[in-house]
């Protein structure tokens, strides 16, 4: 891939809109330090090894995948809290991965995060005004003075009463504490928001309150996510396209539609599988169950070749050897790339709906 | 099914009969839990209990009731599903099988009999012998539920020795049969772990082989696998509903997810707001739900086979346990209450009541067309 034209060569299959984002073979090794006989051996943590993907304006991409493999590693090294060890973050066109934190400032207004634990994630010191103001002030985008006005109307726009800008985050609920997070990402206007399991931490009944509420928001403001989680059923119903990840890579993406309908990748099939679905007690023919066996590896000491082979039903030699591409298989649709060597749909992994 | 148009009379009828079959133990809101034999969907003898179970704790703003007259039981061998959101008495009810409350800030009214014999007021050294011996609970975080710096293995075979009058060796060659019978490999090694050293995976089978050791006769599972992976978590249910076919234990699930609760359970009570608002088989519950909070419920949730509609979320949030609204806690919350005459939905506490006029299926609704209801405008949402 040539450095200096970056935008040029990764123009979408399928269609002449124009990526806001490109993340480019991006990779976070952490380093750690283990005890190795009397000394002590440096090896690094490859949280994320190779991700690639793009992300078109007012579209969703959905990341999936277990704990560990690396999801919200990259979820945060696209909001650059995080520095890559390696790669391109290209936002329209311009590489991020790399800024000094005075040229990223610009940027950060762009690409908002919100977090998972709407506990953990507001200062318990500061008022809802504060806290959503904070951003306001330090991008200059109110006047002096104006900032409460610009403070309740985002709290209307997320769903809260705007009398409440002075109450501290202790006296909300966890779903109206996730749509503060949510405010304070608007608050600036982004082009893009990043979503780590922004639901996970909620009762059912609110969660499809807030999956609701990004939905108007993608829908009214054109905001493009990137909705990270591990809940199948949630990605499904928010994301357009869908990468499903495993051990810092991606193995399969595409439409969400296929990935559903019809995943190549026997992690996707496992995926599904295990996924628990109330289909089965309407009458709905159970589906069928792959059950994967043992952990996932450690990201420290990636199994060679394919990392999903010491898991994997249909691993044979050449999986240990030759690492398997993401690329489009045969028998796949436009847009759709898994990595595996012996990719193939499987059509009825989730139960139709009667 | 009955049709809309004498399914009222049916309803009234039969609470009629019913008040009349009670009538000499006064009026109660639980007249029909009251009676043996029908609590129970399935119809067999069941193992636990429950009877009109109360937990209030009192709290720096008022006496809390966590769980208000709450009835059910499990016969060995089946799998009652708890379902509700946080705060709504799923944990506080079973913690309560368990004697597990502080008795000094708890007070617990209503009956628990396993097996037919009473545990609530029972000394804490009886206690002691049921706990992990007849009764046993498998925690949902198990990463804080084992000890850190004791070894998986003696923690295991010291849940053994507290119950049997046994030599360590024998112990520990129980916990060695059960970490190879909950599926860990290499039990000899791990036997020498501790809980760091597995994954949560493992740690939860771990959990699993300390809470089946001394082969009790029911396992209270509150949310076993919530904070496990998807792959990880059917493995565990997978797990689960072996042991159970193997042992025959009757199993109380607590859960918040419909999923698990459609592949595991046989029985579902859906809990709000501290009472039982519906009751019956999972089928029952799952397939032919009579009440609006299940619908919501069921409604709110993205299933992995669904197509991309728009979420239905129950509008409002949980109340306040120290708040209740008064009539039916749902109430506030509930999009079908102007459909019920009058004010009722306001004013009066619905009663469980059985949803077809008889049966083991039961709701506390005031909705009188709630079969109709459902078909109509509920299930062709559900899809």
């Amino acid at each position: 891939m040539s450095m200096t034209t970056p935008v040029q060569d990764n123009v979408p299959a399928n269609g002449s809109v124009t990526p806001l984002l490109q993340v480019r073979d991006l990779k976070m090794h952490f380093p750690i330090k283990e005890v190795a006989g009397l000394g002590r051996a440096r090896k690094v943590v490859q949280a994320v090894d190779g991700v690639s993907f793009d992300l078109k304006p007012g579209a969703s991409l959905g990341l999936v995948g277990e704990s560990g493999c690396g999801k919200s590693t990259t979820g945060r090294m696209i909001t650059r809290l995080l520095t890559p060890t390696a790669g391109q973050i290209l936002f329209k066109g311009t590489d991020i991965a790399r800024l000094k934190e005075k040229d990223l400032r610009p940027f950060r207004r762009q690409l908002q995060i919100v977090f998972q634990d709407p506990y953990s994630s507001l200062n318990p010191r500061q008022t809802v005004s504060n806290i959503i103001s904070t951003p306001l002030r330090v991008h200059n985008l109110v006047k002096k003075g104006k900032e409460l006005d610009r403070v309740q109307e985002l709290l209307e726009r997320v769903g809260l009463n705007p009398e409440h800008h002075n109450r501290y985050p202790n006296e909300f609920s966890g779903g109206q504490r996730q749509r503060i997070g949510i405010a304070r990402a608007l608050a600036v206007e982004p082009e893009v928001i990043i979503a780590d399991e922004p639901v996970s931490a909620l009762d059912v009944s609110i969660q499809a309150q807030v999956m609701n509420l990004m939905e108007d928001l993608r829908r009214d403001l054109g905001i493009a996510f990137v909705f990270i989680a591990h809940d199948l059923g949630v990605v499904r119903h928010f994301c357009d396209e869908v990468a499903v990840m495993y051990l810092g890579k991606i193995v399969e993406q595409g439409p969400r539609e296929q990935i559903y309908g019809a995943p190549q990748h026997p992690y996707t099939q496992a995926l599904l599988s295990a996924a628990p679905d109330l289909g089965t007690i309407r009458g709905v023919p159970p589906k069928e169950r792959i059950r994967l066996v043992g952990d996932v590896p450690s990201p420290i000491d990636p199994p060679s070749g394919c990392r999903f082979r010491t898991r994997c039903w249909k691993s044979e030699d050449i999986c240990a050897t030759q690492e398997p591409l993401l690329e489009i298989k045969p028998r796949s649709g436009s847009g759709h790339t898994a990595a595996c060597h012996f990719a193939e749909p499987k059509v009825d992994l989730i139960a139709e709906t009667a | 099914m009955t049709t809309p148009a004498n399914e009222p009379k049916d309803l009234q009828d039969m609470t009629g009969t019913e008040a009349a079959a009670d009538a000499k133990r006064g009026p109660s809101i639980a007249t029909r839990e009251r009676r043996q034999g029908s609590i129970n969907p399935s119809g067999e003898t069941p193992y636990l209990e429950v009877e009109n179970l109360t937990v209030k704790f009192p709290t720096a703003d008022g006496l809390v009731s966590a769980v208000n007259g709450l009835s059910y039981s499990v016969p060995l061998g089946r799998t009652l599903a708890i379902v509700g959101e946080s705060g709504s008495g799923k944990s506080v009810s079973s913690m309560a099988v368990m004697g597990l409350h502080d008795r000094k800030r708890t007070q617990i009214t209503g009956s628990i009999r396993l097996g037919g014999d009473e545990v609530v007021g029972l000394p804490e050294n009886e206690l002691m012998k049921i706990r992990g011996d007849a009764v046993s609970m498998v925690f949902q975080d198990p990463q804080s539920s084992l000890h850190p710096l004791y070894t998986v293995g003696n923690q295991i075979a010291e849940a053994y020795l507290v119950h049997h009058k046994v030599s360590k060796d024998v112990a520990r060659k129980r916990a060695l049969e059960m970490l190879d019978l909950v599926g860990i490999p290499n039990p000899q090694r791990r036997f020498k772990q501790y809980p760091h050293e597995f994954s949560g995976g493992m740690r939860q089978r771990a959990m699993i082989a300390m809470g089946l050791v001394n082969d009790p006769k029911l396992v209270i599972a509150d949310e076993p696998t919530t904070a496990l992976d998807v792959t990880v978590q059917a493995q565990i249910l997978d797990l689960l509903n072996n042991l159970q076919k193997e042992f025959g234990s009757a199993i109380v699930l607590i859960t918040h997810d419909l999923g698990v609760v459609a592949e595991m359970a046989d029985d579902v009570l859906v809990m709000y707001a501290g009472r039982c608002v519906e009751y019956g088989t999972a089928e029952d519950v799952l397939a032919r739900p009579r009440m609006p909070y299940t619908w919501g419920l069921l409604e709110s949730i993205p299933t992995v086979s669904a197509a991309n509609e728009r979420l239905r979320p129950i509008k409002g949030l949980p109340p306040s346990l120290l708040n209740l609204p008064t009539g039916c806690s749902f109430n506030p919350r509930c999009p079908y209450k102007d459909r019920v005459k009058g004010e009722r939905c306001t004013t009066d506490l619905p009663e469980l009541l059985p949803v077809d006029g008889a049966g083991a299926h039961t709701s506390r609704c005031h909705l009188h067309d709630k079969a109709s209801i459902y078909e109509a405008e509920v299930a062709p949402r559900l899809g």
